[in-house]
């Protein structure tokens, strides 16, 4: 847990306080992500977590500690810390990199080195191949990925991520952030997250702050921020498109109608015609034998077809699918790319779990806005 | 390979000295003599300046001392300035004769390089690089070891190798205070109009200088493999 109480920070010789009164708490397990435009102090707040930078006036709790009574270097050993990808230290190994707050605690070469491919392995990094690579030799995904390890090494109950996914393309910030989320699942650490990159914000946080020149403007979860936000800079912060964006934040598996009927191949059309009428829905899911589906039948084209065919006879390969962890911002855009009304969800195992229409996203919508 | 050339150009040189005159100079025992004056007045000269010059420019280094830094590097640069006959002369006029003073002289003058090579290659640390060091928690004089001085060495050894060669070029003017070195060949051929002799002491010294850079650039793959 972090808890700051009416800290101020005024950098020597500035008049303006980079930080000014600011109070908030980051409860346990949850991902804190400060967001705001360069310069309103974000980065600031962060560092005077780990006392990289001494506040002027207010305390910081961590755990129920006033950090200033507390041995920086113990602090900071028990805070991850993941900057940007130039933080890994050039002239060492990834193993070396990773094993650097292990080694300052004196812990043991033989669990530092069995920790190290534990770590790898976390981020998925074959130790085998990358163990003894220098920071150089990697791409950039996967020094980020180093990063994370590094910070993770002496399982410090507390992170600080400083624009951690900043310096990679957008493909594989996208990797990252998905991986991390998945971990954080996991490990439910408490989590300070600072970014300038209010869609990164709205994905990581359970929490944001949205940050302006100094002070906290709104403390809020995600939704609230874009369908509640507190001033015209927020608004302006979030952009116009808010209403797509909260999209993100509901996962298509989670909101799918599962209740929905799925037909065998082998179904006489008769029977899927039954199917059909008692649900408003423009197809019909196709399933082998083990749940997972096939293809898809259209209404349409069922209505017209009469006789004792079988519905695998007029199936339509399946094309627009999502994961059950896509969000309904994947789902819609997949509906849009294929042209459909619908899109089928499917579990870690392929298997069928629910389906979205467009009409059914429109009045999840509708519900979610007020 | 510059051992075998130095001895071979001695061998040469001792073996034909053109003249009565550079033949009494020109023996085995004295150009001995002469080497190990020589080598002495740099390794002894350079080792001093490196031990100095090395924690000085590692102090000037740490924040709280960067201003101090600034000064100083700029009293050493102004120090450079002066030429280095004259560093040997105005050394002479406080310490007298002989090679202590030569020793004194090239110390001094060897001091900037290092100095200033060593601050450069700290400050060169990438700036995210030391903050995350700090900001995992690792103490002073491990980030200070394990990483500011691996990062720095290419740097610092680079100065180094540039006081070296500098030095045992500067050497040979420690003959005008009596301490020897192949500027006593150099001198000698001039004064009293020997080619042979004048040559010897230059390429000896050529030699000298080259056979060091190559030497400590041997130690720094070494050291650069086992950081």
């Amino acid at each position: 847990m972090i808890k700051l109480e009416g800290v101020t920070k005024i950098f020597p010789r500035q008049k303006v306080p980079a930080v000014k009164n600011l109070s908030m708490e980051v409860a346990e397990g949850e991902i804190c992500v400060l967001v705001g435009p360069s310069g309103c102090g974000k980065t600031t707040t962060m560092k005077m977590i780990n006392r990289l930078i001494e506040p002027t006036e207010g305390k910081i709790y961590v755990n129920g500690r006033d950090v200033a009574e507390v041995d920086p270097i113990k602090l900071r050993q028990n805070i991850g810390y993941v900057i940007q990808e130039i933080g890994l230290f050039p002239h060492m190994t990834i193993a070396e990199n990773i094993a650097t707050v292990p080694r300052e605690k004196g812990w043991p070469e033989d669990k530092i080195q069995e920790r190290v491919d534990v770590l790898l392995e976390l981020v998925g990094l074959d130790p085998e191949v990358y163990r003894n690579r220098k920071p150089a030799d990697l791409s950039g995904g996967q020094r980020q990925r180093v990063g994370v390890a590094r910070a993770l090494a002496a399982d410090p109950p507390i992170l600080l991520m400083d624009e951690p996914f900043g310096a990679v393309d957008p493909i594989t910030r996208a990797h990252l952030q998905n991986e991390f989320l998945s971990l954080q699942k996991k490990m439910k650490k408490t989590i300070m997250f600072v970014t300038h990159d209010i869609d990164e914000a709205i994905k990581m946080g359970d929490k944001i702050a949205v940050m302006r020149a100094g002070e906290l403007v709104q403390y809020d979860t995600p939704d609230r921020i874009l369908s509640a936000p507190a001033d015209d800079f927020v608004v302006a912060l979030v952009g116009h498109n808010r209403a797509l964006k909260r999209l993100n934040l509901v996962k298509a598996g989670d909101v799918a109608r599962k209740d929905v009927p799925v037909a065998k191949g082998t179904c006489s059309l008769e029977e899927a015609k039954k199917l059909l009428q008692a649900d408003n829905l423009p197809v019909i899911v196709i399933v082998d034998g083990l749940n997972r589906p096939r293809g898809v039948a259209y209404k349409e084209e069922l209505l017209r077809r009469n006789g004792q065919a079988h519905l695998q006879e007029i199936m339509t390969p399946l094309e627009s699918v999502a994961d059950e962890d896509a969000t309904l911002y994947d789902a819609l855009s997949t509906m849009l790319n294929y042209g459909e009304r619908y899109v089928v969800v499917m579990n870690h195992n392929k298997e069928f779990q629910g389906i979205i229409t467009f009409g059914y996203l429109l009045e999840l919508m509708k519900e979610n806005g007020s | 390979m510059f051992v075998t050339c130095g001895g071979a150009a001695a061998v040469y040189f001792v073996e034909n000295p053109g003249s009565a005159m550079a033949a009494r100079v020109l023996t085995y025992n004295h150009l001995a003599v002469l080497t190990a004056q020589h080598v002495g007045m740099v390794v002894i000269s350079s080792l001093l300046a490196a031990t100095t010059a090395l924690p000085l420019g590692i102090l000037i280094s740490r924040p709280r001392l960067r201003l101090l830094g600034t000064i100083l590097e700029n009293i050493v640069n102004i120090g450079q300035t002066i030429p280095s006959i004259a560093v040997i002369a105005l050394s002479f006029t406080v310490l007298g004769l002989g090679f202590n003073t030569a020793l004194f002289a090239l110390w001094l003058y060897s001091l900037l390089p290092i100095l200033r090579n060593t601050y450069a290659g700290i400050m060169s640390v990438p700036p995210g690089v030391r903050e995350a060091a700090v900001g995992m928690g690792m103490r002073p004089w491990r980030i200070l070891f394990k990483v500011e001085l691996p990062l720095a060495f290419p740097i610092i050894m680079a100065g180094i190798r540039t006081a070296v060669v500098v030095n045992v070029g500067t050497a040979t003017l420690a003959t005008f205070i009596g301490a020897g070195g192949f500027g006593h060949l150099i001198v000698t051929g001039i004064m009293v109009r020997r080619l042979q002799l004048l040559l010897s002491g230059c390429i000896l010294s050529a030699l000298l200088a080259m056979l060091c850079d190559h030497l400590l650039g041997m130690v720094e793959e070494k050291v650069k493999a086992s950081i």
